[in-house]
């Protein structure tokens, strides 16, 4: 730089168009996908830890379950496990923002000029191409293993769109916890904590009606119930309209409710 | 005068704390501006309201004109931040980030990867480029997020406290940096305890302490305004400390202190000095150390505020243990 161009003003944009705003979110959505070559632990937690569960899933409860037959269960069981993994997988949203507050690094982005939603979609894009990347694992590792699709290739994508539709309404609660906690693992133990529980008192891996009649009334109800259903619905052949229609009024709801709070949360912390 | 930077009366309350209490300040464009303060003085918040960060309740300031709350997003156009704050991505490499904030910053890919790679050249940081930020030592961290944020060009560059934690070498190295960015035309505003980088860098001051203004001037016209010099005595025998202290008052007045076997005592009339010579002679002390300096900023905080800048030891503990 020289004395003479500082002299001359500079000639500044007074707003972020919408084309450098989807510029700029998809440049944000590269780095955190880019971080993953220098991470190749969160390559593990993307692809391992859904394989080991397919396995151990199948091999260990498969034999007890549904007529000592584990392919049999693999057949009810992954669309659950797939479901139970895109949950899981919303923490990474929570997670990486929280890092991202807490080194400072949001801080810098926040200095550049930016569209200001521009770093959050950025994040909740990758994440969501994480979550596709997972899924497409678990199914073609259950499919390796004997699970087949019994419907058709639109069932599958029809399949993995709800599946990222309702993962991205609850993102929005990730995404609140990951702006309200002080550290990142505390975002983790948040997650854990919820929905492990919630998966497995859900048709996930078992049929609603195995369990006891108090356990089948929360079960019913419980959302993880019409995600797990609605991918085995397109999955599988079996009935689809009506957990296909509440897993996605559920995610409305959950964006509708977290999605407001988390951006004002925000607005506040930063 | 032009200034690149100005603000007046900046208020800001974190629910029952006051972070600032009407700080003024102005940079002229083209040279360095140090905020001085202990810990928790309010320096980041007021750095954080200038780069767009944080919005003041009280007040108005303007980069290059620009409103900062109105104009935000023209101001960061202007802008670059480095501070314990703003950082970068350590999963990242070196030209990841750069590359990154290039093209945030709407430079073409490939514009975004020339300047990466000038700035990893001007910075040392060539070798480590293909690394992840989290392998880099501090000095390299801190040389890489003083590149991020030179991406743009910036007009204005507000460093906050860029040499914390860095050692003697690293520091030098960085101040360097900043007067060469200067002589390029940047306005700097840095934020820093330490009162030798203050001292070294700063073509003018304002001191913070508890969110308010407490001072500001040059460098020298801060150290003339708190009596200019310092008398030194140092007895070859410890036992003449008393005798010495006698005489060091009678000749400067008020001020005089004990520190070991030295006796200091601010002065303002260089004549002192042959004076003290006399009465030692008469007295028939023998002096290790008789010397007449100029005030250190140290002693110009120390009248100004009660309490010491920075206490290398313990930083946390200038902020809490400050007399209330």
């Amino acid at each position: 730089m020289t004395a003479s161009t500082l002299a001359a003003p500079r000639a500044l944009s007074r707003r972020v168009g919408p084309a450098a705003t989807v510029r700029h979110t998809m440049t944000l959505a590269w780095r955190t996908l880019v971080q993953i070559k220098h991470n190749p632990m969160e390559l593990l937690d993307l692809s391992v830890q859904p394989i080991m569960f397919v396995l151990l899933f199948t091999y260990v409860f498969g034999g007890q379950m549904a007529g000592g037959d584990p392919k049999v269960y693999l057949q009810y069981a992954l669309p659950g496990i797939i479901a139970q993994n895109a949950l899981f997988a919303t923490l990474n949203t929570g997670v990486g923002l929280n890092t991202d507050i807490t080194k400072g690094v949001f801080d810098r982005l926040r200095a550049l000029p930016i569209a200001r939603m521009s770093p959050l979609a950025g994040r909740i894009l990758a994440d969501t191409v994480k979550q596709a990347w997972s899924m497409m694992i678990l199914l073609a590792v259950g499919m390796l293993i004997g699970f087949r699709v019994k419907t058709d290739v639109a069932g599958v994508l029809g399949a993995l769109l709800i599946l990222v539709i309702v993962a991205f309404g609850v993102s929005w609660v990730s995404v609140l916890i990951g702006v309200l906690v002080s550290a990142p693992d505390k975002v983790q133990i948040f997650g854990f904590t919820t929905i492990f529980p919630l998966s497995f008192s859900s048709s996930a891996f078992v049929r609603v009606d195995t369990m006891p009649g108090w356990m089948q009334a929360w079960a019913k109800v419980n959302p993880v119930t019409d995600l797990a259903d609605a991918a085995r619905g397109l999955l599988n052949g079996t009935a689809v309209a009506a957990p296909a229609t509440k897993a996605i009024l559920w995610a409305v709801v959950f964006a509708v409710i977290f999605a407001p709070l988390a951006v004002r949360a925000l607005r506040r912390r930063v | 005068m032009t200034y690149a930077i100005q603000a007046e009366g900046l208020e800001k309350r974190f629910g029952e704390t006051v972070a600032l209490d009407g700080v003024d300040l102005a940079a002229r464009a083209g040279t360095v501006l140090g905020v001085l303060g202990p810990n928790g003085a309010g320096k980041t918040t007021a750095v954080r309201i200038l780069a767009t960060l944080l919005r003041p309740d009280g007040g108005r300031a303007t980069v290059c004109g620009h409103d900062v709350v109105r104009e935000a997003h023209q101001v960061r156009q202007l802008i670059g931040l480095t501070g314990q704050y703003a950082s970068v991505d350590e999963m990242l490499t070196g030209t990841e980030n750069l590359v990154m904030i290039g093209r945030l910053l709407d430079l073409p890919r490939r514009e975004a990867k020339a300047r990466a790679a000038e700035l990893l050249e001007r910075f040392e940081l060539w070798d480590a480029r293909d690394r992840a930020t989290k392998t880099y030592s501090g000095g390299m961290r801190r040389r890489l997020d003083l590149a991020a944020s030179l991406v743009g060009r910036p007009s204005v560059l507000f460093l906050d406290e860029p040499t914390t934690g860095l050692d003697p070498h690293a520091r030098g190295g960085l101040w360097e940096t900043v007067r060469d960015l200067v002589s390029e035309g940047v306005t700097v505003l840095l934020t820093t305890q330490y009162l030798e980088e203050a001292d070294q860098l700063a073509d003018d001051l304002v001191v913070i302490d508890r969110g308010k203004v407490i001072a500001d001037g040059t460098p020298d016209e801060l150290k003339t305004q708190v009596g200019g010099q310092v008398l030194q005595v140092r007895p070859v025998d410890a036992r003449d400390r008393e005798t010495v202290a006698g005489l060091v008052s009678m000749v400067a007045g008020n001020g005089m202190q004990i520190e070991g076997d030295l006796v200091t005592a601010p002065v303002s009339d260089p004549a002192v000095l042959p004076t003290i010579v006399r009465h030692l002679d008469d007295a028939g002390v023998l002096v290790a150390e008789l010397s007449l300096r100029r005030s250190s900023l140290d002693e110009v905080f120390l009248s100004l505020t009660g309490h010491r800048a920075e206490d290398s030891h313990a930083p946390e503990l200038v902020a809490e243990g400050s007399p209330a």
